[in-house]
């Protein structure tokens, strides 16, 4: 028997450290895998909500929140690579303009 | 029983979650990463969302985290370059950080919820009945998605592709 507010806490802090990698981190992979974090903690705040409601939408939206990090991470990883092919880093401030 | 695999789970996905944040190593933090996504498997599994668990291990820790360390290895991405944190970020941050979590903290104890307490497997939500709501429910929203990913895999091929040839 836990409450759920456990579980929102749990959420709120993977969201938190998502957005404070993302702020904080200088390798573009890195930025992409925080915000992966804030995926997955907004995805535990929606199964335990599914859970308080006693109604399964919630796992619904986990499955398409899941299939747009994925078409996320595909497109990203293949940006991260073609800027690296051009920039020959992965650090973010260096990759500060659009054109070459 | 069930409190200390909660607590246990959870314990896990917040080590793997500031363990991410300190390691200077991109390799590092995405094996933390993996740790965090099948704890959090094992917390749906508490919840009795069982097809999310599983669909988290396969999608999330499977697919997406295999990418990312191929991508890694492709890349060869060592430790990362350090800036200097400017002046302000120390002298505003690291207060406007403890205000907001003892803000965060104050609402949450002053109104502080009714317990409700949710016994193990309060809801069961099998693959079956979940994909009965995806195919009924939520079945043109099922049927775009499938439209966003067929975009996204074209979208990564023409990115990833040298422009050369």
């Amino acid at each position: 028997m836990i409450p759920i507010s456990w579980y929102l806490l749990l959420s709120a802090f993977l969201f938190a450290c998502g957005v404070t990698g993302f702020l904080t981190k200088r390798n573009i992979i890195t930025l992409f895998m925080s915000i992966e974090l804030m995926l997955n903690g907004v995805n535990l705040s929606f199964v335990a909500f599914a859970t308080r409601m006693g109604s399964l939408d919630g796992h619904v939206f986990v499955f398409f929140v899941m299939v747009v990090a994925a078409a996320e991470a595909a497109v990203g990883l293949a940006i991260i690579i073609s800027v690296y092919r051009t920039r020959e880093t992965l650090n973010v401030d260096r990759v500060n303009l659009l054109k070459l | 029983m069930h409190l200390f695999l909660f607590l246990l789970f959870a314990m896990f996905c917040v080590a793997g979650a500031v363990n991410l944040l300190i390691q200077p190593k991109t390799i590092n933090s995405a094996l933390s990463l993996i740790v965090v996504m099948g704890s959090l498997a094992l917390i749906y599994l508490l919840l009795g969302a069982e097809f999310v668990a599983v669909i988290q291990v396969i999608v999330y820790a499977g697919a997406i985290m295999v990418l990312f360390i191929f991508v890694i290895m492709l890349l060869n991405a060592g430790a990362e370059e350090q800036s200097k944190g400017s002046l302000a970020a120390k002298v505003l941050g690291i207060p406007g950080l403890l205000a907001g979590c003892a803000i965060a903290l104050g609402v949450f104890l002053k109104h502080r919820p009714q317990e409700e307490l949710i016994p193990i497997g309060a809801l069961y939500g099998p693959a079956d009945k979940v994909g009965m709501l995806i195919f009924t429910k939520y079945l043109l929203a099922f049927e775009v998605t499938s439209v966003l990913v067929l975009i996204a895999i074209m979208g990564a091929v023409v990115l990833a592709r040298r422009s050369d040839s």
